[in-house]
């Protein structure tokens, strides 16, 4: 069950035809074969791929292709191009009312999320545009869901209107809109219980709901990971209650996410956030173009960039530099790059989102984030005077840092190992005429098995 | 006899509530599968490639998975081959028994491993949302039903209102739920929830867990220690752990298997939300290429839908149309 990404299933397409220097039709075919298979595995909707394919096709035999010396990257091009505009090519922000407060109803079926969801979207809303938002829990149906909502409100320090379980959504609702107006809320999010879209009675609840309070924006929330039956959940939720922009949840996981283009193509509607993550804060602004790359599995170098940037300090990345130059790295600058780079979120995921990182190579580095504490807990069992001269380590030291961090001398000796060939090696990067001759694995990170 | 004779009659040895669960249940997906069943059969009286090319798009539609799909497809070829079938109609008979063969593939065992002397203790395991704790309630609901002594063990105290989710079920069901603080260490929570269940002398130990995803290595390795735990206790505990995946989910059940699997070596899965119109292909796709077996299906939001899996009252349910309008062919 290898999940290749559509550069690695092309490429094989093209060492069949090697040699033969022109691209015939029957080729294109072939690697129209190969599009639509990737985008089959990604969960895409078989009838969207469909679609999606003929239009490949047409501009693939047209003279984009077939006249191209890098038919595989012209092919690649054509398929991102296409894909980044069916996702919809920019984000799209959530409404405003004229009149405040908004209101946003979130929908979806059981267990997408949406409970997690309206706490996120509060908190984006107050974090990055200074609003006040206040949560309504109108989730009478499942047991706990209301504790949830308020649980979740307790932890933001922010408001939740409920009136229990026995009252209905339509009510709670009404009444949410209400107290907004009386404590100057800009924000209502209406949280509602899960439902499956051909459950008529409970649909018609939603629309009841709709009816009543007028939302400014209905938001479908959906799992990434649902497979082909995302298309008629998104109809039929669609169709019921003319939503305005969807979520994707759960995007953090190692799905393609396939289900965003389905629901892209069915309702036309923006997807506005996504998903990445268990905390509150975990919420992203969805960016289309980079999904595109992430169902072809051609990896998110864009995120990746943009959390290095938010994340490492200009200042300090420049000391280190300078430091790694004349190679007197310390084990304190050591620990402080550990940090920089932990700041950037889970190592396994920054790992996915490299270009190529789905290929083998990358399936047997395992990155244990334990590990990485567990190298912290040694570099802050050393002395200062250890720390900046490592070269003082002897026995004794060694067995009371191993003493003191939990580990063991094998341990430390690794490690020390470790930074030692990280020296030698920013040795030869950094301009050593000696530099020549290759390290024999390339660099090995403490954390990296 | 053929293969949809030999089917129906099983059926009717079946107990008719079962059967009518599953094809209640089975409604949409059936309604929506059969339409488009009959609709490759009418559309294409003989078995040509574009019939079997339209026929690997309906399958890949019910989330069943390229690689199983092409390799469904390649069978039924050569078994159409073999037994010289050109017309359409009498190729679908075939295709359920080659189904319903794939399901039961190496005739495991669908029924819990449930203990006769001893208490019997399940573990629940999934990515979020898929309906661990509900489902949990249920099977509460339907071992007390039995007679059984039940406890419940709160073990995702990391999700807001979890516990108190399951504390509900418990009110509902009548079951006695063990439980710590919301932010504990599960495993913790297990080792209560074992000297608990022990001292009141349950038969059966239902433990929730937090959901996760997959690809996170801390939680995965959380779960390890909480199965780890349960095994040091009653060291052949536990008895079960169940993968529970919801039926509208994609190909990526298939790398939640595998990955739980690896972790806590499930020993069956639980398919919930089967009662939409999802077609939980994926059930195919996991039984042929990790050969872990269904043992349970949620067939709707009722306390009592929660059913034991059967790969022929499956495929019975997805083909019942089919499998009657033969039938009165036959009588003409």
């Amino acid at each position: 069950m290898a999940f290749e990404g559509l550069a690695e299933r092309l490429q094989a397409t093209f060492d069949k035809m090697k040699g033969r220097g022109k691209v015939s039709e029957a080729d294109v075919k072939e690697m129209m074969r190969e599009v639509r298979l990737a985008l089959l595995e990604a969960d895409v909707n078989f009838k969207v791929v469909k679609k999606f394919v003929n239009r490949v096709k047409e501009r693939a035999v047209g003279q984009e292709v077939m006249k191209s010396l890098t038919p595989g990257q012209q092919v690649i091009k054509v398929v991102n191009e296409e894909l980044t505009e069916l996702m919809g090519g920019e984000q799209s922000k959530i409404a405003a009312a004229q009149k405040a407060p908004t209101v946003v109803m979130l929908a979806g079926l059981q267990g997408a999320g949406k409970t997690t969801t309206v706490a996120k979207v509060a908190n984006y809303l107050r974090k990055h545009h200074n609003r006040k938002p206040l949560l309504a829990a109108a989730d009478v149906y499942r047991p706990a869901a209301i504790d949830q909502l308020e649980t979740l409100g307790k932890q933001l320090n922010m408001p939740v209107f409920s009136l229990g379980d026995q009252t209905s959504p339509v009510d709670i609702a009404k009444g949410a809109v209400e107290q907004a107006k009386e404590e100057h809320c800009d924000y209502v999010l209406i949280d509602t219980a899960g439902r499956l879209h051909i459950d008529e009675e409970l649909m018609g609840e939603l629309q009841e709901v709709k009816e009543a309070v007028q939302p400014d924006e209905i938001l479908l929330v959906v799992d990434a990971m649902t497979g082909q039956d995302a298309v008629n959940v998104a109809e039929s939720f669609h169709e019921q209650l003319g939503v305005t922009g969807a979520i994707l949840t759960k995007l953090d996981g190692d799905t393609r996410g396939g289900a965003a283009l389905s629901v892209r193509e069915v309702t036309g509607v923006p997807i506005k956030f996504a998903g990445v993550g268990e905390k509150i804060a975990e919420l992203d602004v969805f960016h289309p173009e980079r999904m595109a790359s992430r169902i072809l599995g051609m990896g998110d170098m864009l995120s990746l960039i943009e959390k290095a940037q938010t994340n490492v300090d200009d200042e300090r990345a420049k000391q280190l530099e300078k430091k790694m130059r004349s190679a007197d790295l310390t084990f304190d600058d050591f620990l402080e790059q550990l940090e920089q780079v932990r700041n950037m979120g889970p190592l396994d995921e920054l790992l996915q989102m490299m270009p190529g990182a789905n290929k083998k190579a990358m399936k047997n580095i395992q990155v244990d984030e334990s590990q990485i504490g567990r190298v912290e807990a040694i570099v802050r069992s050393m002395t200062k005077h250890e720390k900046e001269n490592p070269s003082i380590m002897n026995a004794s030291r060694k067995r009371r840092i191993a003493k003191g961090s939990g580990t063991t001398i094998q341990d430390v000796n690794r490690l020390l190992k470790q930074f030692e060939d990280m020296k030698k090696m920013m040795k030869q990067m950094t301009g050593g005429q000696k530099g020549k001759k290759k390290g024999k694995g390339g660099m090995q990170l403490p954390f990296m098995q | 006899m053929g293969f949809f004779e030999k089917l129906k009659s099983k059926m009717t040895e079946q107990t008719d509530a079962v059967t009518e669960k599953f094809k209640e249940g089975l409604t949409k997906t059936r309604d929506s599968f059969a339409e488009q069943m009959n609709e490759l059969f009418a559309q294409y009286r003989t078995v040509d490639e574009e019939f079997f090319e339209e026929l690997e798009e309906i399958l890949i539609g019910a989330d069943a998975g390229v690689s199983t799909v092409m390799e469904l497809i390649d069978e039924l070829k050569e078994e159409a081959k073999r037994r010289n079938i050109k017309d359409s109609k009498n190729i679908a008979p075939l295709i359920t028994e080659i189904l319903a063969e794939k399901l039961d593939k190496s005739g495991q065992d669908t029924a819990l491993n449930i203990q006769e002397k001893d208490m019997t203790v399940i573990l629940f395991v999934g990515v979020n949302g898929v309906g661990k704790t509900t489902t949990i309630g249920k099977m509460a609901h339907s071992f007390k039903q039995e007679g059984k002594t039940v406890v419940m063990a709160a073990g995702d105290t990391f999700r807001a209102g979890a516990i108190e989710q399951l504390d509900v079920w418990g009110d509902r069901v009548g079951v006695d739920v063990v439980k710590q603080q919301a932010g504990s260490d599960p495993a913790a929570v297990m080792y209560d929830a074992i000297q608990s269940a022990r001292s009141k002398g349950a038969d059966v130990l239902l433990c929730d867990t937090a959901g996760r995803l997959q690809n996170k290595v801390n939680l995965m390795k959380e779960l390890e220690k909480v199965k780890r735990v349960i095994s040091r206790e009653i060291p052949d505990a536990p008895h079960e752990v169940l993968l529970v995946l919801d039926a509208t989910t994609g190909q990526n059940a298939m790398s939640q298997a595998k990955t739980f699997q690896e972790a806590t070596e499930v020993t069956g899965i639980a398919l919930t939300k089967l009662d939409g119109t999802a077609k939980g292909g994926i059930v195919l796709a996991v039984r042929n290429e990790l050969d872990i077996p269904v043992k349970l299906v949620g067939l709707g939001e009722g306390i009592d839908d929660m059913q034991p899996f059967e790969a022929e009252q499956f495929v019975y349910g997805l083909f019942k149309e089919l499998v009657e309008e033969q039938e009165k062919e036959n009588l003409n």
